[in-house]
Formats: structure tokens, sequence, C-alpha cells
């Protein structure tokens, strides 16, 4: 079993810490030794960790406005082109122009809102890589309460500084508990 | 203490924070308590309750059948009084739904840490109130099968829905409402489904929750894109919900009729829905508290807060109600004086009297802290919002049809037995929806309320010695 186990390329390095204090200490010391490729699991989002990972702001808000931006051109089209050429229709005795712009807002707004939920809703699963149901984090038993009270901090092997005795060592000396190995799974 | 430079004056001595969840409570007791109502067997009183509400939905669904095997004519509607009990309905459940979306985005945005205990919850109201409010519109217009005329699609017949009417937007503002409040909800819920995951037992519920929350590790990396995605949904949401009960009134506003014409109906339907749906979320939070033992977690301060925030839009209602007969007798017309004299002592006095005294007398009480804390108290004023909000819009629409411009079209209104029981199909419908949602999925956001917890901020470090405010006070 083992040798089966070895035959597998090594995944990542993780280690559990006490709490979100240690991690985010933790995660301030892995960001000033430079590694790329890593991650810190907490059950909650923890104030201030993308600094403290070295993370800038998410780039899903500009992907928004542009949905937004798209909403709000549909809805534009999807008023103007029927009540302008298609059926027109005198309401009020006012024609569709400029001039009688206002009433046509409301749905303007709507679909702006819609598309643009629409937007962040798919765009934070999509930047996520998710729905992925299979993980080698998951074959890890005590990574099971990282969405109950535990904390972990995770470091890949893709990263060009990752070594398996070394980041091991490294996990251990800033505080890290139950440093394991975790192989690929598939 | 000793003297400190001003501008580093530390108020914590003074005033301490009073914590979210009251008795020092870990994060694993959280996940026990709260997943623990999902994962344990239904307790007895969930089924004598489901019983009874799905049997008064089941009712409700007939005489909806009833009326579209028929025809509208079933109601009690007539001429002048076109609009009766089902835009009522369909304005008070919308209303009601008003307070999730307010929790979820506008207080988020204020940084109100209080509002995750409740913010699940009342999201959950918030879909079952617009999924009862919309069968309201749709079997109102009797041939139900065509109302995919509002849709704005080619047909055959090349007519395109009016753009430019009230009506219009109306469907798209609600649709998009509730398109919007199922995406924030379910987000949301992905973390949570997450701890479901963890901790089931069973092959088929983890694999079923391991679909449902996605594969969610919760790493910062995710979080990151997560928290982003929240705000974002929060920042769109908060003119979405000003505006959806905006574009509701403006069904009346924008018409010509006495006592629909004005322009204080925005401000005044969403004072209005806030305070009718805080008063729903207490009236279903205060026996959810306590049959399911979240004292810790939905306290007496959080009771406190909403019972603060009936009684602002309470007042705010009291005032619209007072302008409205102030600008009446002012406006100097005499259609709209009428209108608005018949409201208060003509044949239907009765209704407007309860509604002023259920939405503006009875949240005064909440002037009073004892009254705050009391759940008697507190849940009779809820139940009485509830009444005079749906009053109001019996008052609002009824009233002000009855009495045509020509006294030869004067006429009353009497519901029939459909109405009625239409009415309280949806009631059905809604908490059999509830009822379903606590036994399925987590009633309080776990992540969230882990997130507010003192240990949670990075730069926590426990006392050294009790320095930390413990609340430990226990009501009955």
């Amino acid at each position: 079993m083992s040798s089966v186990a070895l035959a597998k390329p090594a995944f990542a390095v993780i280690a559990e810490f006490s709490s979100a204090t240690a991690l985010f200490e933790a995660a301030e010391k892995v960001r000033d030794a430079r590694f790329r490729f890593w991650d810190v699991h907490s059950p909650f989002p923890i104030h201030g960790m993308n600094k403290a990972m070295g993370l800038g702001k998410s780039p899903l808000g500009y992907i928004i406005f542009c949905g937004g931006f798209l909403g709000f051109t549909t809805a534009v089209l999807l008023e103007f082109i029927p009540s302008s050429f298609l059926f027109p229709l005198i309401v009020h005795g006012k024609p569709v122009n400029f001039f009688t712009v206002p009433p046509f807002f409301p749905i303007m707004f709507e679909l702006t809102v819609l598309i643009s939920a629409f937007t962040a809703f798919f765009g934070v699963f999509i930047l996520n890589r998710l729905p992925r149901l299979h993980h080698p984090l998951f074959d890890h038993e005590p990574f099971n309460r990282v969405t109950n009270d535990a904390f972990f901090l995770v470091i890949e092997s893709v990263d060009p500084k990752f070594s398996e005795i070394e980041t091991r060592e490294f996990l251990e000396k800033i505080g890290g508990t139950g440093v394991t190995l975790l192989y690929a799974n598939d | 203490m000793a003297e400190t430079d001003a501008s580093t004056t530390v108020f914590v001595e003074r005033m301490p924070r009073r914590p979210l969840v009251w008795n020092n409570h870990s994060m694993a007791w959280i996940s026990d308590r709260i997943a623990g109502i999902v994962e344990n067997k239904a307790p007895r009183w969930w089924w004598v309750a489901i019983a009874i509400t799905s049997s008064v939905a089941a009712f409700g669904l007939f005489c909806i059948f009833y009326l579209l095997f028929t025809g509208v004519g079933v109601w009690g509607n007539n001429i002048p009084i076109a609009w009766a009990w089902g835009i009522t309905n369909f304005v008070f459940w919308i209303g009601i739904g008003h307070a999730g979306t307010l929790i979820s985005a506008i207080l988020h945005l204020c940084r109100q840490k209080w509002r995750t205990s409740i913010n699940r919850a009342a999201e959950a109201m918030t879909l079952f109130a617009v999924i009862c409010a919309g069968i309201f519109p749709g079997i109102h217009v009797g041939r139900i099968w065509m109302a995919w005329f509002m849709a704005p699609v080619p047909n055959p017949n090349w007519i395109w829905p009016n753009f430019r009417s009230p009506l219009m937007w109306d469907v798209f503002a609600v649709s998009t409402y509730f398109t919007v409040s199922v995406l924030f909800w379910y987000l949301g819920l992905v973390p949570d489904l997450a701890t479901m995951r963890d901790r089931a037992k069973g092959r088929v519920a983890k694999s079923v929750y391991w679909v449902l929350s996605f594969g969610w590790r919760g790493g910062n990396r995710q979080w990151r894109h997560y928290e982003m995605a929240y705000l974002v949904l929060a920042g769109i949401s908060t003119p979405l919900v000003l505006s959806v009960h905006s574009t509701v009134s403006f069904d009346f506003a924008t018409s010509v009729l006495p006592g629909w014409h004005t322009t204080i109906f925005p401000p005044y339907f969403v004072a209005g829905a806030i305070f009718g749906g805080f008063a729903m979320v207490l009236t279903l939070m205060l026996p959810a508290r306590s049959l399911y033992k979240l004292h810790d977690v939905f306290t007496w301060d959080h009771i406190d807060v909403m019972c603060k925030l009936l009684l602002l839009t309470g007042s705010i209602v009291g005032y619209a109600y007072c302008m409205e007969f102030f600008v009446a007798f002012y406006g100097a017309n005499p259609f709209e004086r009428f209108a608005f004299l018949n409201r208060y002592f003509g044949p239907y006095w009765w209704a407007s009297w309860t509604m002023f005294a259920c939405n503006v007398v009875m949240p005064q009480l909440m002037w009073v802290r004892a009254f705050r804390r009391n759940w008697a108290i507190v849940f009779f004023v809820s139940m009485c919002a509830n009444a005079g909000m749906w009053f109001e819009r019996f008052v609002i629409f009824v009233i002000s049809l009855h009495r045509d411009f020509l006294p030869s079209a004067w006429r009353m209104y009497y519901p029939t037995w459909v109405d009625a029981f239409t009415f309280i199909g949806t009631f059905g419908i809604f908490l059999t929806l509830f009822l379903l949602f606590i036994r399925f999925l987590p009633m309080v956001a776990m992540s969230e309320v882990k997130g507010v917890l003192p240990e949670a901020d990075p730069h926590y470090h426990p006392p050294a010695s009790g320095g930390e405010e413990t609340v430990t006070e226990v009501h009955a």
C-alpha cells in the first residue's frame, strides 16, 4: 500500500494551526518566505488575511461591472428596438424619443442588477475553479474540521521553493502541528 | 485609566462592546447547535406544525385551482373595486420580503455584525414571501396560460409589451428581486453546506451536501472572491430592495385616483415594507429561538435592535399617514380631501383605525427597554404590525376605489370565501416552506456567526484574567 502511495506525486504539505491569530501570523511568515502556491483554510473569512498573504483585491468587481454594463445594454436594446421600430406605442400622447426616456429607466436598472448578480454568483465559482468535488485535501482526515473550527495552511508542491523535507520543517518551525505530506489523488 | 493622547483614547473601558454570541461559546458549539437542528430527528411539534400548515396550503391551492377553472368572478371584486384582495395580498407579501434583503444587504454595508444571526432565516423568509406574492398577479389575470404575454418575446401577433407601464416595471422588478435574492441566499449557504457535508454521517446526505456545496474548501483564495461577490451583491441589492417597493407603489402613484396619486408613496411604501418584514422576522424567529434553544445566538440584544427598527419604521409610516392627510387638506383638491376624510370617517373607518393603531400606536411601546426584552410584548407588537400592514394595503386600495368620482358608481366590497381562503392558503404555503427550510438547511449562517466571534479577529489574544465582558443573563 505504501509503495503505491509513494509512487504518487506529492501534492502539498499541510499544517494545522490552533487559532485564527496563529494562522494569520503564520501566513505572514509564509508570505515573507516568498512562497507562491499556497493557501490558508479557515471556517470563515479572516479579516486582513489578503494582506497577510500578499494577495491584492479580487478582480471580481471589474468582471461584475462588465456584467452590469451588459445588462444595461441589453435593457436599452430590449426596450428601444420594439418600442421604436417593431411596435411603436404612443402612450399618454408621448412618442418614443429622447425626451421620453425616464419611463424606460426602471427596466434598465432592473436588468443591470440582474445580470450583475448572475455575474457575481457565477464569477465567484468560476474564479475559484468550483464545482470541484474531488480534491487531494479531502483525503486528509483532519481537514474535515476546516468547516467547523480548524485552521490549516497548505503549501503546494508546484511551488518553486517547495521541498518535501524543508517545507515540512519550515511549517513546524512557524508553529504548525500535524504537518503531513499529501499526495495527488489522480 | 491614565491620561492618554486624545487621538488614541480608548472607549473600551467605559463602554465595552457587547458580545454577539452570549456565554463565550466556541466555534464547535455553534456548528453543533445549528447543524444539529438539521441532523437530529425532527421534533414532534415540527410534524404537527407542518401537518397543519400543509393542509392549509393544500386548501389554498384548491382555491387557486377553483379560481382558474371558474374565473375571477369567484372573487368579490366588482366595478369600481376591480383591484381588491388580490393586489392587497400581493403588496402585503412582497413587503414582508423586504426585511430579509435589508438585513442581508443594507446592514452588511453598514457593518452591522448582529445581522449574522438572523440573515439566513430572514433571506429564506424573503424568498418564500416573494413566492406567495407572485401567486396573486399570476392568478388574477384569469387566463393564466396567457401570462407569458408579459415577457418581452416575439409572438405571432407582433405585439410587444409597453415598457413605460408601471405594471411592466413590476414584472421586471419582482422577477429580478426574486432571482437576486435566491443567488444571494445560496452564495451565503455554500460554506454552511460544506459544514453540513463534513459533518454528515450517511453516504447519501454526504453526497448531496457535497454537490450542493460545490466542493467548497474554505481557502482564503476562495474567500477572497467570495467576499467580493458578497459585497457587490449587497451593494446592488441595496438599491434593488429600495426600488422594488417603489416600483410597486408606482402602480398606484402614477394613476390619477385620489388617495393614490401622491409622490410620498415610494418612501412610504418602502418604510412600511421594512416595518412589516421585521415584524414577520420576529414572528417567525421568536418561536424558532425558543423551540431550538438558540437563545445565545439570537439573543435579547438582537431582539432589542429589531424592536428599535420596528419603532423607527413604524414611526416613519405614521409620519406618512399624517403627511398624506395634511397634503390632502393643504392641496385644496376636493376629491383628494374627500378621499382622506372618507378613509377615516367613511364606511371603512374600522379598517383605517385598525391600521393606524397597529402600525403607529402599538410600536410606540418599543420606546421602553423592558418591553423590548419581554417576548410576549414583542410578539404581540409584531403580530399587530403584521395585521396592520395588511390593513394598510386594504385601506389604500379598496377604500380609495370604493368611492368613485360619480356617486352613482359607489359600491361596497365584500370578500367571498375564495378570497379569504386563498389568502389564508398563502400563509400555509409560506409557513410550510419555512418549516421545510429550518428542517433541511442550517437556519443560522454558521460561517458568518463564527466570523464575528472575538477569537475570529486575527489580532485577538485571550485575556489574561476575565478582561472580557461576559453576558450570562438568561431569560425564559
